[in-house]
């Protein structure tokens, strides 16, 4: 009954359309065939391949990276009866619906912004005369992970630019499309996609992951920049950064502090994932040579030494995937809540056993280091498979904490006290 | 626009088709490319027999919002709703896969491949048998040219995975051994 009827006619077209993708076969000669008799497994790795390091064994090969449903989960189908806080706190759906929900910033007007890394919007959780609704504010957008909120105007990271939109809260019904104030970045895919804060210096910070996996990098890559809001004045703030997704400032002295995600395929147990603190500008924190403080990296480490560059504060597990962090200076929680770190843990794929997957909360001691690290939201983790993923963490004005779970497209809302259920 | 006048009549089948159709009968006007039984027998087009349903939801949404850019497939999900994704990809998974080559195929290449393949680890995510898991495609007995259309696609970017992972692969791999790959992934026995 059906015959592909415009196949011919759209098929002639797409054979243009994909001429530079198809070989002849006289270019179809490799460069250097492989002796004959040589055992494939033995040959090495190309240079830079995300593989190495890899092992060649059954329980390795179950191990890949984890993707998300495409779809935001519906609101009846979201794992809230699953997840767990302390005693005296209570979690809420705040919104749903938001494919792959990721970073989040708030606006003066109490406006949440949200990005996506695997989808091409920017959402907006727009309350107004106690209702709140979701918004796609901008779409078509590659990879807009970050989002950033100062005087009214929020900005945004795609995967190789930095854009603006002003006065966005006065315009969430018809906003404009987004102005692009700093595009000078790499295109990587790998690590490409991007946190972005405001420090209390009033620059914006932007990360520049490591290109891959385990690998020597250009000095374009492999670091924390800082720039002006309108994007000039670009420098480099922090190197040694394999790839954060997550920073923020120590309320009592200023200094920044950011998650660090510690390379795949060493092992199941190392290297744990970083919790960094920025003394100074210009810090290198390590990697691709030196992870967690204290290993030389096995291939790339030759030479080096891990006292050479600044050790992490705290270490977040191994493959755990540390991602948004940030310090509490609400005053809903209890005091001993106050200044003390949430960092959410998106969770492992190159771990046989599952860890992370949680949110977790850092208290510090008075001289900045790590005094305790415990969880705090927890039940994304269930039979080691993900019933959904924390990326980030965010403060309401009235100090309850907002959570995003880009494998459910939601947001939770945590309280304490006598349950305060936000207006709908 | 001449040549989206014929996929816009059969897109009219497949889109305003009333809820009490099959799902199998929703999906004939795939089978016109896609091959009887989803063994595709068209030019650049893929199989989609025994492919991944998760896999399958991850490409139909990403043709629906434009994610995955290709005219013809943009233009028949647009409209579908997320359930009907979920249908469509579900129907695609019961598919049969592909089936592999009567004949061993060319020695030489076929050793170059599987070489290949085993440098660069494809039997990890994909599996041995490369029959992939979860967000990952089967790609077995895949047709050569849209294999190698495929990894040319994700080394390049034009092809945007639904994350990094392919386009990170790709990098190191060379033009010459994208052909060797697609040729033994396609000819796997």
């Amino acid at each position: 009954m059906m015959n592909c009827s415009f196949a011919p006619r759209s098929l002639l077209l797409a054979g243009a359309f994909f001429g530079a993708f198809t070989f002849g076969a006289a270019a179809q000669q490799p460069a250097n065939p492989p002796a004959a008799g040589a055992a494939p497994a033995a040959q090495p790795l190309p240079p830079g391949s995300p593989m190495i390091g890899r092992p060649d064994n059954e329980a390795a090969a179950k191990l890949a990276p984890v993707a998300p449903p495409p779809l935001a989960a519906a609101p009846d189908k979201l794992p809230l009866a699953k997840l767990k806080v302390p005693a005296g706190f209570n979690v809420e759906v705040y919104a749903a619906g938001m494919a792959n929900a990721r970073s989040m910033a708030q606006g003066d007007k109490g406006t949440v912004f949200i990005g996506s890394r695997l989808v091409d919007k920017v959402y907006a959780i727009v309350n107004k005369d106690g209702k709140r609704s979701v918004k796609v504010i901008a779409s078509g957008l590659y990879r807009p992970n970050g989002v950033a909120f100062k005087d009214g105007t929020l900005y945004i990271a795609e995967l190789s630019k930095v854009s603006k939109i002003d006065r966005i809260e006065d315009n969430l019904d018809n906003p404009p499309k987004p102005t692009v104030i700093y595009d000078n970045l790499p295109k990587d895919e790998a690590h490409g996609w991007k946190f972005i804060a405001i420090g209390p210096d009033n620059k914006l910070y932007v990360p520049v992951g490591q290109p891959g996996n385990n690998v020597l990098h250009d000095d374009a890559h492999g670091q924390i920049r800082r720039m002006n809001l309108d994007g000039s004045g670009a420098e480099v703030y922090a190197l040694g950064v394999r790839n954060t997704v997550g920073f923020d400032w120590n309320p009592e002295n200023k200094q920044m502090y950011f998650t660090d995600n510690g390379r795949d395929w060493l092992s199941e147990t190392v290297p744990e994932d970083e919790l960094n603190r920025v003394a100074k500008a210009g810090e290198d924190f390590g990697a691709p040579f030196c992870y967690q403080g204290n290993i030389i990296d096995q291939e790339l480490g030759w030479g080096k030494d891990c006292k050479n560059y600044t050790a992490p504060v705290g270490l977040m597990g191994p493959h755990t995937a540390a991602l948004g962090m940030r310090f509490y200076t609400g005053s809903m929680f209890p005091k001993s809540y106050k200044n003390a770190i949430f960092i959410a843990r998106h969770g492992s794929w190159n771990k046989s056993q599952k860890q992370g997957g949680d949110i977790v909360v850092v208290k510090l001691n008075k001289d900045g280091t790590v005094k305790s690290i415990e969880p705090f939201l927890t039940g994304f983790l269930e039979d080691n498979k993900y019933v959904g993923r924390p990326v980030d963490v965010m403060l309401l004005k009235d100090g309850s904490l907002l959570v995003s779970d880009d494998w459910n497209g939601a947001i939770y809302r945590i309280t304490y006290g006598k349950s305060k259920v936000a207006a709908k | 626009m001449r040549k989206m006048t014929v996929p816009a009549l059969l897109l009219a089948s497949f889109a305003f088709s009333t809820n009490a159709e099959t799902i199998q009968e929703r999906a004939a006007p795939c089978f016109a490319c896609h091959g009887e039984h989803g063994t595709s027998e068209t030019e650049n087009t893929p199989s989609l027999g025994g492919q991944q349903a998760p896999y399958a939801l991850i490409q139909l949404f990403m043709f629906r919002e434009k994610l995955r850019v290709f005219e013809p497939m943009n233009e028949m999900a647009k409209s579908l709703t997320d359930d009907d994704l979920r249908a469509f990809s579900d129907f695609i998974a019961t598919l049969p896969k592909p089936a592999p080559p009567a004949d061993a195929g060319d020695a030489a290449r076929m050793a170059r491949g599987q070489a290949l393949a085993q440098q660069n680890h494809c039997n990890s995510c994909h599996n041995t048998d490369y029959s992939g898991k979860e967000n990952v495609p089967h790609i077995a007995n895949q047709r050569e040219d849209y294999l190698a259309k495929t990894l040319a696609e994700y080394k390049d970017n034009s092809r945007h995975g639904y994350d990094a992972t392919m386009a990170d692969v790709m990098q190191p791999v060379t033009k010459e051994q994208i052909a060797d790959l697609a040729y033994y992934i396609a000819h796997y026995r």
